[in-house]
């Protein structure tokens, strides 16, 4: 098993070989879409290990997401897909490695300035802010860039005005992109869930971010919500050229939509690369059919 | 902006102005100085400070106990600048407010670090320690016996307002262009990114909504809003005012019509002050005219106490959007409407 994951692990070397050298401060990692042979990858984790207490939710984790590709990552319950993008957003702080956006690395992501960064999430059990409606919620997601002060806007004026028409200009958008339109002014908290899973999308992506995390942005739906979020999330790729990183339950849906997959079991990344190769892998094949961890240290 | 109400827009407009037309009107009409007195000038005093507690309670979810302080550095604060530097009133009383909310963040940071229970309790650190250095230090009231402060007589512009009915009308004023500030204040980018950091601050930080700024601001706001709240409580209702006035009790007081009127609503706060202020009264009324005066004032203060709590408790169960909610559904509710948050579609 322990080969496999270094087979696995193996992957990298031709895709994203680069993707190390854009951690020195200062060069900054090209955002452009270059050939097939050597996309950059402007988002990394190098070496990230998270316990909590003595339980290991991901274990030296060397992961890089090619520019503009979406990426899946998959596991059983509890395999550390989760931690994986909460490290990313430093909602939690590893205890080694680094996180590496555009060409910085960092021992812990700097939570407040991920907007400006590009960087935008889902979670897993909705983020939205339920007593505000919908068209709030998703303006939200523009805040960050707001420069005016408390003054100009109570007045309306000077750079505030600009900015509420850019706001609601944006999220109208969003609103449409995401078939959203008849839910503008409701109260999210009251929508269905299926819904709300596409707010958080539209907020996540209306300022446009280089990176788009997506916390089981499938899970608890109907098939046919499934199905109409999954053409919407390719929908946001295709528009903005956002490198998406994508957390799923199952293996099935995200085949696909992805053109990476990377596997976790026990916080362990033991394969990666394209679906069909990921499919083919005898590791994923035992941790999705539950075989025994030989390499399971106590 | 868009805000979740459920009134049209006119409808929305009707309101405010209605009431302030009857405010205008009406009270003349009545020519009583009990009314100004021990009604109205109270209600607008209570209903300015509970709108200011609820901007950072209901609309940035961070509870305060500390409300009567911020009353009383109001008061103080527009005692001292009247005395010392001799400002014109309007500039006496925004200076008093910005020196309310100055020390509103220095007590707001704690909730750069502390949520809910917590936060609360180090509210409560403002609450007696302002109290406490208001009776300590006399240099604040002039070296008067126990920090009694009288307020001077309301001018502006060669205008005086003496009499109830003009301390009234200043008082109107000023509590309808704070009321109009806050509801503005609440539909801007600001008033979005607190209730950002009500509903779900991690959310909120992790998007990009400045929380640390939102919370200095709550506080700072607020504490503005209860600051002016205190130079009226003091200048236009008592006229003479102790630190013992300002006490816990009356902090409590200003979060009972935060509660009752309507956590994240701005007319919520009227409502409630008209209950609080006119609870007193009704059963002082009521006892005189049904048990002949039977009762104490001991008896109908505990009457009292016993009926705001169970108004407390019953709100916190049965509405807890207040008095606001639910005299916002009567009307749809006659009309046989269906309330629109509960429309059958959002099930």
């Amino acid at each position: 098993m322990s080969t496999l994951a270094r087979t696995a692990v193996s992957y990298r070397g031709a895709a994203e070989g680069d993707s190390l050298s854009p951690a020195r401060p200062g060069s900054r990692a090209s955002s452009g879409a270059q050939g097939d042979g050597a996309k950059s990858a402007s988002l990394a984790l190098e070496g990230v290990s998270l316990s909590f207490g003595g339980v290991a939710a991901l274990r030296d984790v060397d992961l890089a997401f090619a520019d503009g590709s979406i990426t899946a990552v998959i596991g059983p319950n509890g395999a550390g897909k989760t931690s994986l993008i909460n490290v990313i957003t430093g909602v939690y702080t590893p205890d080694r490695g680094r996180v590496v956006i555009k060409g910085r690395s960092y021992s812990r992501s700097p939570t407040s300035r991920l907007a400006s960064l590009g960087v935008a999430r889902t979670f897993q059990n909705l983020g939205l802010f339920k007593g505000l409606s919908t068209f709030d919620n998703i303006a939200l997601g523009l805040s960050f860039a707001a420069r005016s002060t408390i003054v100009e806007q109570a007045l309306g004026v000077g750079r505030a005005r600009a900015e509420v028409a850019r706001t609601r200009r944006k999220t109208d958008e969003a609103l449409e992109h995401l078939h959203l339109e008849s839910y503008r002014d409701r109260l999210v908290g009251s929508l269905p869930y299926g819904v709300q899973k596409r707010i958080e999308l539209a907020r996540a992506s209306v300022a446009e971010p280089h990176f788009l995390l997506l916390d089981e942005p499938l899970a608890g739906m109907t098939m046919d919500d499934k199905v109409e979020m999954t053409a919407f999330i390719r929908s946001v790729r295709s528009r903005l050229g956002a490198t998406i990183v994508l957390i799923e339950h199952d293996i099935g849906l995200v085949m696909s939509l992805s053109d990476r997959v990377a596997v976790f079991d026990y916080g362990r990344k033991i394969a990666e690369g394209t679906p069909a190769e990921v499919q083919a892998d005898q590791a994923v094949i035992d941790a999705y059919l539950g075989v025994p961890h030989a390499d399971e240290e106590a | 902006m868009s805000s979740p109400a459920s009134l049209p827009a006119a409808a929305r407009w009707l309101f405010p102005v209605l009431a302030i037309a009857v405010a205008v009107v009406a009270p003349p009409l009545m020519n009583s100085d009990y009314l100004y007195e021990a009604i109205l000038l109270p209600f607008l005093a209570l209903s300015l400070a509970g709108v200011g507690l609820n901007v950072l309670m209901g609309y940035t979810g961070q509870l305060s106990l500390g409300s009567a302080a911020f009353l009383a550095i109001g008061a103080y604060a527009a005692f001292n600048i009247n005395l010392r530097v001799g400002l014109p009133l309007p500039v006496t009383i925004v200076a008093a407010g910005i020196i309310a909310a100055l020390v509103g963040v220095v007590f707001g940071l704690p909730s750069l670090r502390l949520r809910g229970y917590y936060l609360a309790v180090s509210t409560l650190a403002a609450q007696f320690f302002v109290q406490w250095a208001l009776t300590r230090f006399p240099w604040f009231s002039n070296d008067s016996n126990s920090g009694v402060i009288d307020a001077p007589t309301l001018s502006v512009a060669g205008i005086h307002f003496v009499t109830p009915l003009g301390r009234y009308y200043f008082t109107l004023t000023i509590v309808a262009l704070l009321t109009a500030l806050s509801a503005r204040l609440v539909t801007v980018k600001t008033g979005r990114d607190l209730m950002a950091v009500r509903d779900h601050e991690t959310a909120a930080k992790i998007i990009g909504v400045p929380v640390l700024k939102a919370k200095l601001v709550a506080f700072a706001y607020s504490s503005f809003v209860i600051g002016v709240a205190g130079v009226l409580w003091a200048f236009a209702y008592l006229r003479t005012v102790e630190p013992d006035g300002f006490n816990l009790d009356r902090s409590f007081q200003i979060l009972f019509i935060t509660i009752i009127g309507g956590l994240s609503t701005i007319r919520g706060a009227f409502f409630g002050a008209a209950i609080i202020v006119a609870l007193p009264l009704l059963l002082a009324r009521a006892s005189s005219g049904l048990a002949g005066g039977a009762l104490d004032s001991g008896s109908l203060d505990m009457i009292q106490r016993i009926v705001i709590g169970v108004l407390i408790i019953g709100f916190l169960i049965a509405e807890p959007d207040g008095l606001a909610a639910l005299i916002q559904r009567a009307p749809n509710g006659l009309a046989g409407r269906v309330r629109p948050r509960s429309s059958p579609a959002t099930r």
